[in-house]
């Protein structure tokens, strides 16, 4: 998966991101070993103390465990995984309900549109 | 060792009546990637020339690591011209015996190892080479040596937007940690990610000095759409061309 950058935000915010979806989705899988901060900052082309944020964040976010020296680890403990990934299901959802209202449907019309949607798959 | 590697105080800079640097305050850390931006003739060359040594400044004092500018600072100061001074006759490996016996912190075998990363023939004469592979090996010898202080004067603007890609990893994993890149370039969309801090250069003056992250935090946009924002705005201002 490549590291894709938007301009709006600050870029630390955005590994911060795509780390924690590579966590949820299981490209990282609990208890494994991340890759060393210099070694993510290559691939990413970004600078190695960005990535070094980024990571701190994870690690507050209870995503990541273990300190600089002796590397990082992806969390054992599945329930801070499913948690994170039912907020960004939740965050998803928001998003799309936002972009509804602006068209002027209500709650209700998006539950319709949701069933029509899974009717077709 | 203090925490603060380059401090430039009231630096002025004139040529004749024309002021190429007014009164430039700046403090750079260690250990930071610095993007010094600015349009063609805003004074980012000027200021690097003064850092290295090669200019001296009309008013105000520079020290470089609590240093003022001499032979000590220039051991610790690795610089990219922006313009290569080397005679054409010459080959890569020539170049590496000539800083290998000017510069103790010259790494050959590093040197070798990034030429075959960035496919240059060590063993090619720089006049065989073409513009791009010659902005390669000038900077393979500015980025093996183990300086405190990189100054960068365009590194990346003759070489392809691949080349350039590259170049940028070579910064990022080839810098010694303990020191510090400054980079001068108008290119920024191209580097802003690599880099930790701006200086904005307008007319010889520094107008912004932030880290990138704070910039994009507070403004909601790049440092690239700043930029042209900033420097766009005077533009108009100046009327017709």
């Amino acid at each position: 998966m490549d590291w894709q950058f938007t301009d709006d935000r600050p870029i630390w915010q955005q590994l911060t991101d795509q780390l924690t979806l590579r966590i949820l989705k299981g490209e990282y899988p609990p208890g494994e070993r991340l890759p060393g901060v210099r070694e993510l900052a290559a691939q990413a082309g970004v600078n190695p103390n960005t990535m070094q944020r980024a990571m701190a964040q994870l690690e507050a976010d209870g995503l990541a465990v273990g300190s600089r020296t002796a590397g990082r680890t992806v969390t054992q403990d599945i329930s801070v995984i499913e948690s994170a990934a039912r907020e960004r299901a939740r965050a998803a959802v928001s998003a799309c309900l936002k972009i509804l209202e602006e068209l002027g449907y209500s709650g209700e019309d998006a539950l319709v549109f949701v069933k029509e949607e899974l009717h077709h798959e | 060792m203090n925490e603060t590697l380059v401090s430039c105080t009231a630096l002025t800079k004139r040529y004749g009546n024309k002021t190429a640097l007014k009164g430039v305050n700046l403090e750079l850390g260690r250990g930071r990637i610095v993007g010094l931006l600015g349009p063609n003739g805003s004074g980012k060359t000027t200021l690097i020339k003064i850092l290295c040594g090669l200019l001296q400044p009309t008013e105000g004092a520079v020290l470089v690591d609590g240093q003022a500018v001499g032979p000590y600072t220039k051991s610790i100061i690795s610089y990219l011209p922006d313009r290569m001074y080397f005679a054409d006759w010459m080959k890569a490996t020539d170049l590496f015996d000539l800083f290998a016996d000017f510069y103790k912190d010259f790494d050959r075998t590093r040197a070798m190892s990034m030429c075959a990363s960035l496919g240059v023939t060590p063993s090619d004469r720089l006049k065989s080479m073409s513009k791009g592979t010659k902005e390669k090996v000038q900077l393979v010898l500015v980025m093996a040596r183990k300086a405190q202080l990189y100054l960068l004067d365009e590194p990346i603007a003759g070489v392809d937007p691949a080349a350039r890609d590259f170049i940028l990893s070579t910064i990022l994993t080839n810098y010694n940690e303990e020191g510090t890149v400054l980079i001068s370039t108008h290119l920024i969309s191209d580097i802003e990610k690599v880099l930790d801090e701006a200086v904005f250069l307008k007319e010889g003056e520094i107008t912004l000095h932030d880290t990138v992250d704070n910039i994009r935090e507070r403004e909601g946009k790049s440092v690239d759409a700043l930029f042209r924002e900033v420097f766009r705005a005077h533009n108009i201002e100046g009327g017709a061309f």
